[in-house]
């Protein structure tokens, strides 16, 4: 058992990275899908409703209690959504850019998918990392580089859709991204000023973050740095209130408008998978990752901490997932300019600041 | 009238920084989120109908059993999407309420074309038409959208009457008949 795990952790081979990364993928999407549950429950709880409680399935209906609390939660609800989309007809309206309007909605999710090979997860009991990528040391840089191709997704995507509404999703959620970008950047500097030596190899890999923060998490230490990452993680998955490419208020659906279907549905995936990624982050970086409270990074030993490890991550996604949608529901979308005036001259100066007030004091500090 | 300025305070530091009302907004939605939904699940549940609501018009009995309305038309004549379609008939001589002369042979109120405008209630001299409880009309069909006389009379049932106009005739008449001889 335990050397199957191992092999299945660390294995090289084409086999086992394969089933690795079909396990991340499943694990990615169901997230994903039950993200957008949580969504609608919890929006529906905030409005004083109650939420999707109809969708079964006879199988399900038929298990006793049990089938009854699943269709009442709406847990099958994500299932019948995903297939809705999968087998609806794909219309191709005359007027796009046939290729691009086809690649688009493939950019927007290939990222978000490849950013999940260097996010790690846990630590088995031998200390070895559980991740797609085993062994990768530049763990934030390459998450930061390819995340920020997202914006392609969205950017093609309104282009080719050749009509009004999705271009000006696509250009004000080009322009918010690229934006945002530089905030988040300089943001978690400070993170890894406080945590990487000079000598050290692996100096911004994820792994050696969280095994920084067997003591204190870094929110505890770095939070302003942890402020503005929160915002720009909101701003980069295009939440509310940062929603500009979508705004579907005043851009009928913005950069999607002309999209249906499974290619719709692909963006709507790669949303929240934008989502799942940038919690990831934030947790690991910030939130001690696997780590169970701070001061405590670990409870039992052997296998057990490595399953309450990874619960106490996936619990702290859960958690800020929820975080997600409770903003959602609470904060009303900001103006463009006003997305603009926050992203150029409030968080961004205000990270800079930060940054240059932790140089300082480690200089004094030595 | 003097006019009052009133200075706009500015706004504070934390203020600018939108972080305390973004808070304060959470909790507001926080507590709606663990106050219990106020969702009526209707076909299961069904709300109740307050006093005097106006739905589908109806016929109805008075509490002796007799039908109140005597089709004098005035209900068909007055409704505005003429929803209504009376075929007028005589009451039999030997019925014991012949004296009233004029019941409907049959009575139809087109729900298709109804407005619920309660105009039919208001006209009526017999108070013979009423807008009761029912809220929810629905059919298969065309035809099963028009409300026949016996349909309307099953819907409205028997209300209570502070009047019974036709019988205090009926007495009246009498009286006066013994008074003659």
């Amino acid at each position: 058992m335990e050397q199957i795990l191992n092999d299945l952790v660390l294995s090289t081979a084409w086999y086992y990275a394969m089933a690795r990364g079909l396990i991340v993928i499943i694990i990615l999407m169901s997230i994903a899908a039950y993200s957008v549950l949580l969504e609608r429950k919890a929006s529906a709880w905030i409005q004083g409703r109650i939420g999707p409680n109809r969708t079964s399935h006879p199988v399900v209906a038929w298990i006793p209690f049990v089938g009854n609390f699943l269709m009442k939660g709406g847990f099958i609800q994500p299932a019948a959504d995903g297939l809705k989309f999968l087998f609806k007809e794909e219309p191709m309206p005359g007027h796009v850019r046939k290729f691009f309007y086809v690649l688009a909605p493939c950019v927007a999710i290939a990222p978000a998918l490849i950013s999940l090979v260097m996010l790690p997860f846990g630590q088995l009991p031998g200390g070895q990392i559980i991740t797609l990528c085993p062994g990768a040391d530049v763990g934030v840089l390459f998450m930061f580089a390819i995340s920020s191709l997202g914006v392609y997704g969205i950017a093609l995507a309104g282009w080719s859709a050749n009509s009004k509404y999705p271009f000006l999703g696509a250009v004000r959620g080009s322009a918010q991204l690229i934006s945002y970008e530089l905030a988040l950047g300089v943001s978690v500097l400070t993170v890894f000023l406080a945590t990487a030596s000079p000598d050290q190899d692996n100096a911004l890999s994820l792994v050696s973050m969280v095994n920084a923060q067997t003591g204190a998490w870094n929110i505890l230490y770095h939070p302003v740095a942890a402020i503005i990452f929160l915002i720009c993680i909101f701003a980069e998955a295009n939440r509310h209130p940062f929603d500009m490419p979508e705004s579907e208020t005043d851009l009928v659906g913005g950069f999607h408008t002309e999209y249906g279907a499974f290619k719709f549905g692909l963006f709507f995936v790669a949303e929240y998978s934008h989502m799942v990624i940038g919690s990831s982050l934030f947790i690991l970086m910030f939130l001690g990752g696997w780590h169970i409270l701070p001061w405590v990074p670990t409870v039992g030993t052997g296998i057990v901490a490595t399953l309450l490890g990874l619960g106490s991550f996936f619990f702290k996604l859960f958690l800020f997932l929820f975080f997600f949608v409770w903003v959602r529901w609470t904060v009303p979308r900001f103006r463009y300019d006003q997305v603009m005036r926050i992203g150029w001259r409030v968080l961004l100066p205000v990270a800079v600041a930060n940054l240059i007030a932790y140089f300082i004091f480690y200089a004094i500090k030595g | 009238m003097a006019i009052k300025v009133i200075k706009r305070r500015p706004l504070s530091f934390l203020e600018k920084t939108y972080i305390p009302q973004i808070i304060a907004g959470l909790h507001v939605t926080w507590q709606n989120m663990v106050r219990p939904p106020v969702t009526l699940q209707y076909p299961d549940e069904r709300p109740t109908i307050p006093a005097g609501y106006r739905g589908v018009p109806t016929l109805v009995y008075d509490p002796n059993g007799r039908e109140k309305c005597v089709s004098c038309q005035l209900c068909e004549f007055v409704c505005p999407p003429k929803a209504i379609r009376i075929t007028p008939g005589e009451i039999l001589e030997t019925a014991d309420n012949t004296h009233v002369e004029k019941a409907p042979k049959e009575f139809e109120i087109n729900m298709l074309r109804c407005i619920y405008c309660g105009l039919c209630q208001e006209v009526c001299p017999e108070e013979a038409i009423w807008l009761q409880g029912q809220y929810s009309m629905t059919g298969t069909s065309r035809e099963s959208m028009v409300n026949n006389k016996k349909r309307l009379y099953e819907l409205g049932g028997t209300l209570p009457d502070s009047h019974y106009k036709w019988d205090k005739k009926k007495a009246e008449a009498e009286k006066q008949a013994e008074g003659h001889h």
